[in-house]
Formats: structure tokens, C-alpha cells, sequence
């Protein structure tokens, strides 16, 4: 994205052309952006004002504009009862645990990897990782149900012949955050894997040869060559990674916990209440209240974050 | 300077040279991790496809087990006596997926192209207005109200094929790949007298074979796996569904039975539908697991490319 600072290379024009004309000389490439141009303006701009809704009691016949205003009364309800707060606890603590425990293993097989010397190895081991990454949630919640189910689960079946006690899982809340840490890790690691490998593979392996030949033990080479060199991706990933704080993957958490509202208190995030209350409840006032919440504020979250990063390289900044 | 004369053949790691201790320490230790990794990534595939195969009364007895007890393709039989739903959600799948990726991927390509060129002065204007969009949102309840009561796409198909057509993610991803051609042959096209857009397919197009690949593969999965639009927009109305929209309501139908069987004590165990639910999974998802070792290599090479220049 650094390109898009890059001013454009000046020539020299004795007469600036006007609007007109250099719209004309351009337009075959504005017209190969106008699908493009289209596709945003509808999908993406033309329900910003729509966000309107969050400030009226919706009305479906009446549509969003003509139906009554209530000012902040959606979010005052939302603050007021404790569940934004819950929503906003939630989404926020399963981010930070994806995010440090997903980027500690990442590295950790990303420097494994480059370890094996094996191609034939490396490349199937590379492969299988990034299997989970390509199956749907739908999948996914069907593999957890297989594993954890309280009646047919494998893992349950094995605890119980091991003599332990299995939880019934999809009664008990507190079992989910580790179950959804698990499964998303699970399903992201491979995917993180490959990014950090690819950043590995890219390093200039003089340095490598030299440790090598100043007999640095493989430790110490990963200690302080490989851990260092990958430490600007790493902060740069995790500060994106921060600045996204408020998304959460709405279909692992959907197609995990469902309607299942024994699990609610520990495992819904502000994308699956906002679904739910939209879909299940018909509630798009306060849904639409939450998520404008969630839009505005993670809004400013990425502008601080990209300028935490510009700081430290400008380099690498979104814009 | 003998260490240039030792300049190490690609792909060789240093560690060829000479293996220390901590060396073959770090290589048990990574074998052991990596190997049991990959297990569990593999494990539970395995466990359903194991599943599909068991009969229903020793799943009750048994649970689900890493080999079938009791071996039967009953469950198979049961989903293809009839296969109506199953056939028409693969075709309803496949059409989605041939026509939203081939659409998706010549409309990406094409702006990524006129986005990436040197001489367009509204480049960075209109690089601003598609990624804006990425940073802020209405959020979901605007755009489901903008697809269900102003476009009136409610029960259509069109409201899965539209929305998942670009992102502003894969239109930068495809402006990364083009910044690798080099500009000389606009160049040479703008001499030769071609227009902007025959430049774009006689001459960028074919040099862009690699990025195709790997963006469209990006496509084809979103596609292929699109179960949340379908969720958000497809009622009972509609008879086929897409295959993973197919495969949430079979679980969740089966789910919902139990859920509805439980409080009135009657035996769980009574309900037929695990088997099949593994065998509808199985028919469901078998072809994207038999693709994937020939197009993995595309979604690495697309992932390093937004890594590393991104």
C-alpha cells in the first residue's frame, strides 16, 4: 500500500488541462474502474446512511427514514443493561487471546519449519497445516460437535474410558473459551504459518552462514538472527491485528454456539448478537446500534493503529 | 573470503554444512511437534469420514471411533435414495461458484490494473475509495435492509453471487501482482496504437496467469463455502440451496430435533441422523479436499505476496 503515497511522477505541463479533458483522455480506464466504483457505491457506501436506524425505533413498513426518531435511547439501553459491556468484554478477550497465543504458535511452526531440512517433509507438512483453513465453519462446528458431543464424542468417549468425568460441553459455558481458542487456532494456525515462513524464506541468508561460520549453535541463530529479523513483521502484524480488535469471526462463533443461549454469557461477541438480534429477535434498532458502536469505534482503533505503525516504518502503514 | 566459494545451492539450509548438538535437539523436537500438528489438522477429517461409515446403532454404542465398529454405507444409500437436494445444491454450488469467480476475477483484475498504472492521475483517488470501505461500515443491519427491501433480492440468488464479487483486500492483492509487470509493455501496447483496455487483455492478461490463479481460488472459495449470505437472505422458499447452507441446515434440523426431544424424555438415542449428517459432510465438502493438494501452492504463493509486499 506505500504506493499509494508515491506521488504521481510530475511532468512537466507548461498548461494544467483541464477537468474536462483529462477526464476525456482517461476514460477508458475510469470506465474500467466503474465496475469496481459501482460495486462499492451500492454494497458498501449506499447503506451508510442507513446506520441512521440506530437513532430511530424501527418500524419495517415504514423503512428507516420515516420511522421515529429516539436519539441515543438504543444505546443508553445497550450501556445501561450491561450488554455492550458484556459483548465488548467478550469480543475484546478472545481477540487477545487469538492474537497472541495464534501469533506464538505461528512463529513457533514457522521457525520449525525452516529448520526441517527435508523439502519433501516441509512441503506436506505445510500443506496439511493449511488444510483447516480451507474448509467452511459449517464443517468445522460439525468436526467440534464429532470430537466434544457429550453422547458420540470421540473425546468424550475417550475421557470416559480413561476413567475421567466429561462435561456435558454444550451446557457449560465456561468450557467455550478454551473451545473456541482451540478451534480457531486450530483452523489459523497453517494460515499464519505460511505468512511468518514466507518472511523467513525472504531473509538474507548471509547472516545465517556468518553465525554459522562464527559457530553459533542453532539456539542462538534462531535467538538472535531469526527472532530479530522477523520482529518488525511481528509488531506490524500485531498492531493490525489490534486494530481490528473489535471484528470477530461471526461463523466460527455462529456455527459453534448457535442459539444455544446457555453459552451466551461467555461466548457471544458483538457480530453474533448483532445477528441474532437482527434475525432471530427482529431487533434492528439495537442491533444496528451495536454494530454502528462497533463501526465507529473500531474506525478510530485502525487510525491509531496505523499511525503507531507509520511511526515505527512508514513503509509498511495502510495509508 | 572463502565463505563466497560455499554459496549454497537454493533450498539447501545452512545446517547441511555441519550439525551441532542443539541442532539435532531442535530437529527431534521439531519433527515431534510438526508431526503431531499435522495429526490433529488431519484427525477430525478422518473421524467424519470414519463416522459416515459406522451404523447408527454403534455410534449409540460406541460414539464416534477413529475406525467404524460396524461397517455400512446405509448412511450413503439413505442420501442417495434421494438425491434431489443434494444434486441441486451442488449444481446451484457450482453455477455460483463458475460465474461469481470468472465475473469476479476479470472486474478485479481490470481495476487492479487501471489502479496500478503510473499515468491514471484518479488512481490513488479511487484506491482511497475502495479501501475506505474496509475501514468503516454501516455494519449489517443497513446492508441486509439495502438487499432486502430496496433491492429486493430476498430469496434470489443474485443476493449471494453480488455481494461476494471483490473486496478491496483482493483488489490490493491483485494490484501487487501488477506492479510486478513491467511497464513497458503498457508502453510498447500505447505505441503499437492499442487501446487502454486491449492493452489490459491482449497484453497484461496473459502475464498475469499466476495472480489469476491464486485471486481466483481466493473466489472460488468464498463461493464454494458461502453458507452466511445464504443464511442471511435465502428463506424456505428456496428449494436448493447452496451446499454449506445445505449442510448447516441438515446439522442444525438434526440439532434442533434434540434440543426439542430432550425436555420430554425421550431417548436421545432413539434419533436416527448421525451417520447421515457425517455423510452429507462427507458429499459435501469431498471435492474441495480432493482439489486441495493441487491448488494449495496458489493460495501460498497469493499469501506471500500480500505478506510480504502488502
Amino acid at each position: 500500500m506505500g504506493s499509494l503515497q508515491k506521488a504521481v511522477p510530475k511532468v512537466i505541463n507548461y498548461k494544467k488541462p483541464s477537468f474536462g479533458r483529462t477526464l476525456m483522455q482517461n476514460r477508458t480506464l475510469i470506465l474500467m474502474c466503474l465496475p469496481a466504483i459501482l460495486f462499492f457505491l451500492i454494497f458498501a457506501y449506499l447503506p451508510m446512511p442507513g446506520a441512521y436506524i440506530a437513532f430511530t425505533n424501527f418500524q419495517y413498513n415504514k423503512g428507516i427514514f420515516a420511522s421515529p426518531f429516539v436519539g441515543l435511547k438504543n444505546f443508553q439501553f445497550l450501556f445501561i443493561s450491561g450488554q455492550l459491556g458484556l459483548l465488548l468484554r467478550n469480543t475484546v478477550l478472545y481477540n487477545l487471546a487469538f492474537i497472541v497465543l495464534g501469533n506464538i504458535l505461528q512463529l513457533a511452526f514457522a521457525i520449525m519449519l525452516n529448520e526441517i531440512s527435508s523439502r519433501g517433509y516441509k512441503k506436506t507438512a505445510q500443506s496439511i497445516m493449511f488444510l483447516p483453513y480451507f474448509i467452511s465453519d459449517v464443517l468445522v462446528s460439525l468436526l467440534v460437535y464429532n470430537m466434544i458431543n457429550y453422547d458420540f464424542g470421540f473425546i468424550s468417549h475417550l475421557v470416559r474410558n480413561l476413567g475421567g468425568v466429561m462435561p456435558k460441553v454444550y451446557q457449560d459455558a465456561n468450557a467455550w473459551p478454551f473451545i473456541i481458542v482451540l478451534v480457531h487456532l486450530w483452523k489459523s494456525t497453517g494460515y499464519g504459518t505460511v505468512v511468518y515462513f514466507a518472511a523467513i524464506t525472504g531473509m538474507d541468508s548471509s547472516m545465517m552462514e556468518a553465525a554459522q561460520i562464527d559457530g553459533a549453535n542453532a539456539w542462538q541463530r534462531i535467538r538472535y538472527i531469526t527472532l530479530p529479523t522477523l520482529k518488525p513483521t511481528v509488531i506490524i502484524l500485531f498492531l493490525f491485528a489490534i486494530g481490528s480488535i473489535l471484528k470477530g469471526n461471526f461463523g466460527l462463533f455462529y456455527n459453534l454456539v448457535g442459539n444455544n443461549s446457555m453459552l451466551f454469557k461467555t461466548t457471544d461477541i458483538i457480530e453474533t448478537y448483532v445477528y441474532r438480534s437482527m434475525m432471530n429477535s427482529f431487533n434492528f434498532s439495537q442491533s444496528s446500534a451495536v454494530g454502528l458502536f462497533q463501526s465507529v469505534v473500531g474506525f478510530f482503533i485502525v487510525l491509531g493503529a496505523n499511525a503507531f505503525v507509520k511511526h515505527l516504518d512508514p513503509d509498511y502503514a495502510l495509508f | 573470503m572463502t565463505v563466497k566459494k560455499q554459496a549454497l545451492p537454493a533450498g539447501m539450509h545452512a545446517s547441511h554444512i555441519r550439525k551441532d548438538s542443539s541442532q539435532i535437539m531442535i530437529n527431534i523436537l521439531t519433527y515431534i511437534f510438526v508431526t503431531v500438528f499435522c495429526i490433529i489438522c488431519i484427525l477430525p477429517f478422518w473421524m467424519i469420514i470414519s463416522s459416515s461409515f459406522a451404523t447408527e446403532e454403534s455410534i449409540r454404542r460406541a460414539g464416534f471411533t477413529l475406525w467404524p465398529v460396524d461397517f455400512s454405507t446405509y448412511s450413503y444409500e439413505l442420501l442417495f435414495r434421494s438425491p434431489d437436494q443434494m444434486i441441486g445444491a451442488y449444481v446451484v454450488t457450482i453455477i455460483l461458484t463458475l460465474v461469481g469467480t470468472l465475473i469476479g476475477l476479470f472486474l478485479i483484475a481490470m481495476t487492479g490494473y487501471a489502479l496500478q498504472r503510473r499515468d491514471f492521475p484518479y488512481r490513488n483517488k479511487i484506491m482511497f475509495y475502495i479501501y475506505f470501505t474496509s475501514l468503516f461500515s454501516a455494519g449489517l443491519v443497513p446492508f441486509y435492509l439495502l438487499i432486502v427491501q430496496y433491492l429486493n433480492l430476498r430469496d434470489s440468488y443474485f443476493a449471494i453471487l453480488l455481494p461476494l464479487l471483490m473486496s478491496s483486500w483482493l483488489i490490493v492483492l491483485m494490484k501487487n501482482f501488477v506492479k510486478a509487470i513491467p511497464h513497458e509493455i503498457t508502453e510498447s501496447g500505447k505505441i503499437d496504437g492499442a487501446g487502454d483496455f486491449r492493452i489490459f487483455v491482449s497484453l497484461i492478461l496473459p502475464n498475469l496467469k499466476p495472480a489469476l490463479a491464486t485471486i481466483g481460488l481466493f473466489l472460488a472459495l468464498s463461493y464454494w463455502n458461502e453458507w452466511y449470505y445464504s443464511s442471511l437472505f435465502l428463506t424456505t422458499k428456496v428449494v436448493y440451496r447452496p451446499l454449506q447452507y445445505h449442510l448447516y441446515n441438515v446439522i442444525n434440523k438434526v440439532a434442533s430435533l434434540k434440543n426439542s426431544v430432550a425436555g420430554s424424555n425421550v431417548v436421545i438415542t432413539d434419533l436416527p441422523g448421525e451417520t447421515l449428517k457425517m455423510a452429507t459432510a462427507v458429499v459435501a465438502t469431498g471435492p474441495i479436499i480432493l482439489l486441495y493438494p493441487f491448488v494449495q501452492k496458489y493460495f501460498v504463493a497469493g499469501l506471500t505476496v500480500g505478506a510480504v509486499k502488502g
